[in-house]
């Protein structure tokens, strides 16, 4: 990234010490510590079963660490759960998709603005005046995010009926909808052509680029990831073996050992 | 899709209206006279699509599956008649309101069961709120008056000092509540609070990942639905049965509002007027075809366990190949009709009628 950026890469946003998570005698992670800087894109990779996923989860409240604190925005947060993360400002996709699949794309955006969402339900019932300029103003942001991603044509089908690609580009929309500072994103790119993936890049640094939300990532495809990260994590067993930007890692032998699969 | 013009509704939704309000006001009351019509048919079907939009709230909503109506519909019935008796005060369309939110009260309490077990086990769970509150108005002379007959009549409707008693105003009475509860209704399942429902019942863990707090959202589709139901069986009681007994309210009514929310469609409002109508008109053709076509060679109990039959078989039937229930199908025949017709103007009409909501 040449050119000068809008905003400037900050102090650390998000940073995880220590956490261990271990599902009865299987450890998913082991003492893994890393921290994520306002403004930046991180990515997380390593191999299959390398405890990416179980990383975010433990992040975002889903799954609770034995061991390990996670803070957020200089905060640390005793009682994780999504719902505390998602008011603090911290919102997530999931890796097979946890779109809303009865409703149309636009709905599922305008749940992401459940908290720009005030009113009541008995405000909602009787429509009073505050409700109408409330949805008018999330149904607004929708679109704009609709059209940031440019969605425009299906926005009144049903999510279900899509297809996978675009699933993903919805559940990024129903993220931003949120206006979160930090997303994670659980392998945005997974199951998607060259073309799509091309696409979702596009977007994931569009986001950063005017936004300056901070994206975190995981991501099986090594190409992608060293283009579009600033820094890059890389769990494998559970644990941290490199961390660094992209030609730190690299170069990174324990890296290319855990990649080429090299015995340990 | 169509932008709203008033509140949540589109342009279509208020030519519906318009029409299902001539044909309810105007044209029924000028055109039927039998007073069989109103006590057996209108007034129960109001009622009974009033409690099944209560259980579309919570099930096809929500995606709840609670089966507990007819013990919601109790509570409110019988919170109806001690209301009256009680706090005379209150007069009707407030004693009415009460009765919805002590309902509601319940639908809290047995809510909460939602927060840690779903699916069946949770319509399990849901069963004691059936048989405690039946359970309850019998076991506690109170709630009764200390009537020991059993069977309360229930007072007469008075509002604003004139009284309700004929079936045309008792039709009339039910005509309005259900009427502006369904308009609510529409407006919530429409609206941010539909969002949060329709969240949870998709996807439970995103939803709780944007913000929609579980707890809340379960325990408050839980009230509404009893609200409803409570008021539903508030109007059961006072307009069609004239009587209190628990017994009125005993699982199958409770089944039955299943059924109806089910075969209507799940996750619709004109889906729980379709699937009350069908259910409670169903029974009386089969019995027409019964006494004119057969002449009576088929007995009666037979007639009614052929009805059984051809409800479960339904069921079946829906489930496999419609699961969104005859709400779904009315849309795809309409959908069909209009490619088929594209510059037919009837459509409107027809569409009109058929679609209450």
């Amino acid at each position: 990234m040449a050119q000068e950026r809008k905003f400037k890469i900050g102090k650390p946003i998000l940073e995880v010490k220590n956490i261990s998570l271990s599902f009865g005698g299987v450890k998913a992670i082991t003492d893994t510590s890393f921290d994520v800087l306002e403004h930046e894109v991180r990515a997380i990779i390593g191999p299959n079963g390398a405890g990416k996923s179980s990383m975010l989860n433990c992040i975002n409240g889903i799954y609770k660490p034995q061991q390990g604190t996670v803070s957020f925005k200089g905060q640390q947060i005793p009682n994780i759960t999504p719902n505390i993360m998602a008011q603090m400002g911290l919102s997530r996709t999931f890796q097979n998709l946890a779109l809303f699949k009865r409703m149309s794309v636009l709905d599922n955006i305008l749940v992401g603005r459940r908290l720009h969402t005030k009113t009541n339900f008995l405000e909602v019932a009787f429509q009073l005046p505050k409700v109408k300029k409330e949805e008018k103003m999330n149904r607004d942001r929708s679109e704009e995010i609709i059209s940031f991603l440019e969605i425009e044509d299906i926005k009144d089908t049903p999510v279900g009926k899509l297809p996978y690609g675009l699933q993903k580009k919805v559940e990024l929309g129903r993220a931003l909808a949120t206006d979160s500072s930090v997303i994670l994103l659980d392998e945005p790119m997974a199951g998607m052509n060259v073309e799509e993936k091309r696409d979702m890049c596009r977007f994931i640094l569009k986001v950063n680029d005017e936004l300056g939300t901070t994206m975190v990532l995981i991501e099986h495809d090594m190409g992608v990831v060293m283009d579009i990260s600033d820094r890059v994590v890389v769990l494998d067993y559970g644990k941290v073996i490199g961390d660094g930007t992209p030609d730190e890692v690299r170069s990174n032998q324990k890296v290319i050992d855990a990649y080429l699969g090299v015995e340990h | 899709m169509m932008k709203p013009v008033f509140m949540t509704y589109t342009k279509k939704d208020l030519i519906n209206l318009a029409v299902c309000m001539v044909l309810s006001v105007l044209v029924i009351p000028t055109f039927i006279t039998t007073e069989y019509w109103y006590t057996s048919i209108l007034i129960p079907w109001l009622c009974l699509a009033l409690a099944t939009i209560g259980q579309q709230i919570v099930m096809g909503y929500t995606g709840q599956l609670a089966l507990g109506a007819a013990g919601f519909m109790a509570a409110g019935a019988f919170a109806m008649f001690n209301l009256i008796l009680r706090v005379p005060d209150l007069g009707f369309v407030g004693s009415l309101i009460v009765s919805g939110l002590i309902a509601a009260a319940f639908g809290i309490l047995f809510g909460l069961p939602s927060l840690k077990v779903r699916g069946i086990y949770l319509m399990v769970a849901t069963l004691a709120s059936q048989f405690f509150i039946i359970w309850m108005i019998d076991k506690f002379g109170w709630f009764k008056n200390y009537d020991s007959s059993g069977i309360i009549t229930a007072q007469d409707i008075v509002i604003l000092g004139k009284p309700f008693t004929t079936p045309l105003a008792m039709y009339f009475v039910c005509l309005a509540v259900t009427t502006v509860l369904t308009l609510l209704a529409m407006n919530m399942a429409r609206g941010s609070t539909g969002r949060n429902w329709m969240a949870v019942r998709d996807m439970d863990i995103a939803a709780e990942s944007m913000g929609v707090s579980l707890l809340r959202t379960k325990v408050q589709a839980f009230a509404i639905s009893a609200f409803y139901c409570g008021v539903a069986g508030a109007l059961f009681a006072f307009c069609y049965l004239k009587s209190l007994e628990p017994v009125a309210f005993d699982i199958k009514l409770s089944f039955k509002i299943l059924f109806m929310c089910i075969l209507g469609g799940l996750g619709t409002i004109n889906g729980a007027f379709i699937g009350a109508a069908f259910i409670l008109l169903f029974p009386v053709l089969l019995n027409a075809i019964g006494n004119n076509v057969f002449h009576g060679a088929i007995d009666a109990t037979i007639i009614s366990s052929i009805e059984q039959v051809i409800f479960g078989g339904l069921m079946i039937i829906f489930m496999i190949y419609e699961p969104l229930g005859m709400a779904k199908l009315w849309e795809n025949i309409k959908q069909k009709w209009k490619t088929k017709y594209p510059t037919m103007n009837i459509k409107n009409l027809v569409s009109s009628i058929g679609k209450k909501s």
